[in-house]
């Protein structure tokens, strides 16, 4: 691994127009991804996962834009690169794979035609050869029977075989870079192991980094070198994926992790309530003063309340957004 | 797919005898004869003997039932009966008349595909943008324009002031009279479509597989060639279909207006007259039309979206 990394985020903020309005959905969000690494990015619903993906390669549409912040990719700024600029990078440097395999597809083309356009697209190459190496990819993520399946529409395959074509397509090129938004959430749980597996496979096995999105503890633990942990669109606890779940050190890492159901845990203790974070995340046109997490937090103080936390960089790397942190 | 269209055929039988049913009932009801319209005014008393004979003559003695069994016989055997007026078989009369209505319908579907789709598409392009504003005004116009008043305001324009175009009639069969009547008859599915077109168009636009196809790096005019058109297209196909048939019945106001000699002014024509035989006719002929515009709609649209199965 060389000591450059591959993607550097610096005080990314995305901003929500509502009127004349401007709210920032995403702010001060700073992290990096080496080559090879795969960074996890966990949160609730509607804290700012996805669009902070969306981002990173020019995809948020109004009323959200980016507005603030650097994103450099392979040492080059590229939040301000021109539109054809950005589209040499999109799928064939940074792919992006979606949660929802039903509708990411188009419905009326095959998926061989859908995974030829990134030959033609980025590698120039002619239909004829285009549609032969979508065969050679639908048979790297595990396809049966690719030469049939090429000539199938998206509704004639399963929810997991749509998400591998969609991995199909998205390594098509070999990218330095996945954004994998939730990939596995809409999926039965023993197609998810399956899906999971094959994206770390083919990623280690193509130095591919990954930038994992997912409100799935338990997918993150076991995909991620890394974890951030987002609230309200800010990273609040960012650690090595072993130390956070060990030791969290921010009380809403605390919060997720305490309500994980665990096995064994009623036969050892008996009948017990689930853990769980009183209220839900603000949406952005009410993210409270202070610390954005105090109105849910256990710890809370006046401090907590007036003063916005900053990122304490932790002695063993890392750091957490807290003025109470363990 | 050939049982599939032969399904779709077989559909059309009961269709049409409830629409032969609805228009016997309608003109048993309604007051008037064929003989009294034969007086000036269609209210003084025609010779009874002669009302008689008529009335003998065309069977119109026999209860209701019976006449309508034997029309559905017939039907069967694609006799539509005589007219009571110029005592010629229905299916000539119908023959002569259904070329230039079938001239007039294509022209103004014409007109209203070539002028609402690409508004409606460029609209939905630049949502929310000027160029938006002034074509869903123009569509919101084209809507409520009585087709009448239309037709007039474009006599008045182009053939009395500036003398460019022939004011009504067939002529001979010119592409110079065809213009005005199809626009008349046009604006309002152009109007229709435009809106349809832009609310698709809109609509994929914030699809998923659209940004996924942005997503692979592709331009916004990739996007809408290779992902966006032909999703647009059934859409906009099935409302094609659907403005067909209400064309062809609003010929009627339209052939009227410009003396166009088609199947709508026959029908108005027959009404005043009660030549029920050629209102039949000609009715049953706007109805298989509408149905066979619809199928082949139908049709096109399976062949474009693989979702749609011929069951």
């Amino acid at each position: 691994m060389t000591t450059k990394p591959l993607l550097e985020v610096e005080h990314l903020r995305i901003d929500l127009a509502i009127g004349d309005a401007r709210f920032a959905a995403v702010q001060d969000v700073s992290f990096t991804i080496m080559r090879g690494e795969t960074l996890g990015l966990v949160g609730e619903s509607g804290c700012g996962k996805s669009i902070t993906a969306l981002s990173l390669i020019g995809l948020l549409r109004p009323p959200l834009n980016l507005s603030g912040g650097a994103v450099r990719f392979d040492g080059q700024e590229i939040q301000n690169l021109p539109a054809d600029e950005m589209r040499k990078l999109r799928g064939n440097r940074i792919a992006m794979i979606f949660q929802e395999p039903m509708t990411a597809l188009n419905p009326l083309s095959t998926v061989g035609r859908q995974i030829a356009e990134m030959f033609v697209l980025h590698k120039g190459k002619s239909w004829a050869e285009a549609e032969r190496l979508a065969i050679e990819a639908l048979v790297s993520v595990r396809v049966p029977a690719p030469e049939r399946r090429v000539k199938d529409y998206p509704h004639q395959l399963s929810g997991g075989m749509r998400q591998r074509v969609m991995i199909a397509i998205a390594l098509a090129c070999d990218p330095d870079l996945l954004l994998a938004d939730e990939p596995t959430t809409a999926l039965d749980v023993t197609v998810q192991a399956e899906i999971l597996d094959l994206i770390k496979d083919l990623c280690a096995a193509r130095g591919t980094a990954v930038l994992m999105i997912s409100h799935d503890l338990g997918l993150i633990a076991n995909m991620c070198q890394r974890v951030g942990v987002m609230y309200a669109g800010r990273i609040v606890e960012e650690r090595a994926a072993e130390e956070i779940f060990q030791a969290p050190r921010h009380p809403y890492t605390n919060g997720l992790i305490a309500s994980l159901p665990l096995l064994g845990a009623r036969a050892r203790h008996g009948r017990q309530r689930l853990k769980e974070i009183a209220g839900v995340v603000p949406p952005v046109a009410a993210f409270p003063q202070g610390c954005r997490f105090h109105p849910r937090c256990y710890a809370a103080s006046e401090t907590c309340r007036a003063v916005d936390p900053v990122e304490t960089h932790l002695p063993q790397g890392g750091f957490v957004r807290c003025h109470h942190h363990v | 797919m050939l049982s599939y269209l032969v399904r779709r055929i077989l559909q059309t039988v009961p269709i049409i005898l409830a629409v032969a049913f609805l228009v016997f009932v309608m003109f048993s009801v309604i007051p008037g004869t064929f003989a009294a319209s034969l007086s000036d005014d269609g209210r003084a008393i025609v010779d009874v003997t002669v009302v008689e004979r008529m009335n003998k003559e065309f069977g119109l003695n026999d209860p209701l039932y019976v006449r309508f069994g034997k029309y559905v016989g017939q039907l069967a055997q694609f006799d539509l009966g005589m007219s009571f007026r110029t005592r010629q078989p229905v299916t000539k009369v119908l023959a002569d008349r259904m070329w230039p209505t079938l001239q007039l319908s294509f022209a103004a579907m014409l007109f209203a595909i070539a002028i609402g789709v690409p508004l409606g598409f460029i609209a939905a392009m630049r949502s929310g943008s000027f160029v938006d504003t002034i074509s869903m005004v123009v569509a919101v116009s084209g809507l409520s324009l009585p087709k009448f008043w239309l037709g007039l305001l474009l006599m008045y324009l182009f053939a009395l002031v500036l003398g460019w175009l022939p004011s009504f009639g067939y002529g001979d069969g010119s592409l110079r009279y065809l213009i005005l009547p199809s626009i008349a008859l046009g604006v309002a599915p152009m109007a229709l479509l435009a809106r349809t077109t832009r609310a698709a168009v809109l609509d994929i636009m914030n699809a998923d597989f659209v940004r996924t196809a942005r997503a692979k790096g592709m331009s916004e005019s990739r996007v809408v060639r290779w992902h966006l058109t032909r999703n647009a297209l059934v859409l906009i196909l099935t409302t094609v279909g659907l403005q067909f048939g209400t064309v062809i019945g609003q010929a009627v106001v339209v052939e009227k207006l410009f003396s166009w000699p088609g199947i709508g002014s026959l029908l108005v024509d027959s009404v005043t007259l009660r030549d029920i035989p050629v209102v039949q006719g000609a009715i049953l002929a706007i109805v298989l039309f509408f149905l066979f515009v619809n199928t082949l709609v139908d049709v096109l649209c399976a062949v474009i979206d693989p979702r749609i199965k011929y069951t």
